[in-house]
């Protein structure tokens, strides 16, 4: 193994700075008694207190949570099932083309899927009269799409690296499928799936571009409200609130990391005893 | 052999209802779409609502937003500035991120997960807040703006000195803003490639005599190359079709097209430009992707090296 050369110690150090820097200085500005954003004037905790009583950006986290909430799960069940579809069934009807819908999302500029779902929304509403007026059912239907791919791509990674001789074996044993399904295919994918539904809840909480195109009037989720906001320049209640929100994905990240680590290093566990064979 | 357990899938036809479902629905809201965009990039604009109709007379199709985009240079230039600041994004994460990169794989063990938790920690909270974080740097009187007009004065003769360094809305902030947000995406598939490696071949070749320089030319550098290609691709898409950043640190005279998209559809009420523009930027991101395809089938092929 070789040793860190100090050019990598200051590249590393460096990268870091660069990393956190405005973090860090937004999170210090977020204390300022300052009504101008940008200079200190004493510390203070109002900003947070005067988001505390937010109606508008309390309403808006709301609506997002709920649209994070039922978008990542529709788009875990959806995902799971293209990740497995891709992983275990070698040749179906349409593969290549289903392989490349699975992938496009990924690739495409935020702006065209945005404008595209709106002009479906728009087209449908004058054939078939619904949606009536965009909101909810609307974002919520463009977060699954956008999202279902991510949890693809993780879930049929992971289940084509899995051993699928522990499968066979279940099968040679008796299991009826539908067992082997339940006891040995789903716990292998959960860390996939697990992280597929973080990725795609964060991925739904995140977004502007896709949500300010396919939202409509009364229905503003939390970073739409943040982007009307920052357009106008740089206020103190928002540093308060990119404070909190780093702060909360922060103890969520570890939290997540540690959850799986966890796991992961289970089922390594049980698959060795499985293969001594005194499991 | 596809293994018992899809056979019996297959059987039942299981199957058959584990891939309708997402089929259809990335079908029903991904590709109609898709369609219905490239259908309105031939199509006309007309006082109407929704702003379109399709032309009366045989082909029935209108090519004047394609015209348009090849001969007004509006457009041309907006697609030169989104490459170029793509471009430029991309060299400079691939220049920050690889020694980071590099450094990660050569930490020490118990600091590395920690490490490597913090160049993904950014990756997981709102885009959008962090290029808010550095509208708070830029801004002409925040503290690190001070900081560099004072240095900048300090360094320059007087004539040149300046109020404040200039740099919320210009582009080189569009590209610095850039490099901020992507260069975890840059430093994982990286770190991925590097930390495969075998550090023996390392060894090796310092043993038979080659300067660490020449190591890293000839046995790290080559090695990495997949993950400098997906780390490149992962910037540089993202980066060339990106709205948020122009629209919130970029200005006007430099046009990425991402913008120049948004604003035909929702200001000019132009869904046949918007349409023409969406379906180039398409048709240019589609060759790296293509090629970045190919790519991965080759190496697949070839096998894993682990």
């Amino acid at each position: 193994m070789r040793r860190l050369s100090p050019f990598l110690i200051v590249a590393l150090a460096g990268g870091f700075v660069f990393l956190y820097l405005p973090i860090l200085s937004m999170a210090v500005y977020s204390f300022n008694d300052s009504r101008l954003a940008t200079v200190w004037g004493g510390f203070s905790t109002r900003w947070y207190v005067s988001l505390a009583s937010n109606r508008q950006i309390l309403g808006a986290a709301a609506l997002s949570l709920k649209i994070a909430l039922v978008s990542a799960t529709v788009a875990t069940v959806l995902g799971t099932m293209a990740g497995f579809a891709l992983a275990r069934f070698r040749r179906f009807r349409g593969r290549t083309l289903f392989a490349g819908l699975v992938t496009a999302p990924l690739v495409m500029p935020e702006v065209i899927t945005g404008i595209s779902l709106l002009m479906l929304f728009i087209l449908l509403a004058e054939a078939t009269g619904w949606p009536g007026q965009r909101g909810f059912a609307t974002v919520t239907l463009a977060h699954i799409t956008f999202s279902m791919v991510f949890v693809t791509t993780v879930v049929q990674a992971r289940l084509s690296q899995a051993d699928r001789a522990i499968e066979e074996a279940a099968m040679d044993l008796g299991s009826r499928p539908w067992q082997v399904l339940w006891d040995v295919t789903l716990p292998t994918a959960f860390p996939a799936i697990l992280s597929g539904w973080l990725l795609a809840f964060t991925i739904s909480l995140d977004d502007v571009v896709i949500t300010s195109f396919t939202t409509g009037p009364g229905s503003t989720t939390l970073p739409l409200v943040i982007w009307s906001k920052v357009k106008l320049g740089v206020t103190p209640d928002v540093n308060a609130l990119a404070t909190i929100t780093v702060v909360v994905v922060g103890i969520g990240v570890a939290l997540a990391g540690w959850i799986l680590a966890r796991a992961e290093r289970r089922r390594l566990r049980d698959e060795r005893l499985a293969a001594r064979g005194d499991g | 052999m596809a293994g018992r357990l899809a056979a019996w899938f297959h059987r039942r036809g299981w199957s058959d209802l584990i891939v309708a479902l997402p089929y259809l629905w990335l079908v029903a809201l991904f590709l109609v779409p898709f369609l219905i965009v490239a259908a309105m990039s031939v199509a006309s604009q007309a006082p109407t609502a929704p702003p379109f109709a399709f032309g009366g007379d045989y082909p029935w199709i209108n090519p004047a937003a394609y015209v348009r985009l090849v001969t007004d240079d509006l457009y041309l230039r907006s697609f030169l500035i989104s490459l170029a600041n793509a471009g430029v994004a991309t060299a400079l994460c691939l220049l920050l991120g690889y020694p980071m990169a590099l450094g990660l794989t050569r930490a020490p063990r118990g600091w590395r997960t920690v490490l490597l938790m913090l160049v993904i920690l950014p990756f997981w909270t709102s885009f959008l807040l962090r290029v808010y974080a550095w509208m708070g740097l830029m801004g002409r009187s925040s503290w690190f703006n001070r900081m560099l007009t004072e240095g900048w004065n300090a360094l320059v003769p007087i004539d040149q000195a300046v109020a404040s360094v200039p740099l919320m809305n210009t582009n080189f902030a569009v590209v610095l803003v850039m490099v901020y947000t992507y260069l975890p995406f840059m430093i994982l598939p990286l770190y991925a490639s590097l930390e495969r490696l075998d550090p023996t071949l390392d060894e090796a070749a310092m043993d038979l005599g080659s300067r660490p320089a020449r190591v890293f030319l000839d046995v790290t550098l080559p090695q990495s190359v997949p993950g400098i290609v997906a780390g490149g691709l992962l910037v540089f898409i993202p980066a060339a079709g990106e709205l948020v950043i122009p629209t919130l640190v970029g200005n006007a005279g430099t046009p990425m097209i991402g913008r120049v998209i948004s604003d035909e559809f929702a200001q000019a009420r132009d869904w046949p430009m918007a349409s023409a523009l969406a379906v180039a930027l398409l048709v240019l991101m589609v060759v790296p992707t293509m090629l970045y395809g190919r790519h991965q089938a080759r190496a697949e092929g070839r096998g894993d090296p682990r």
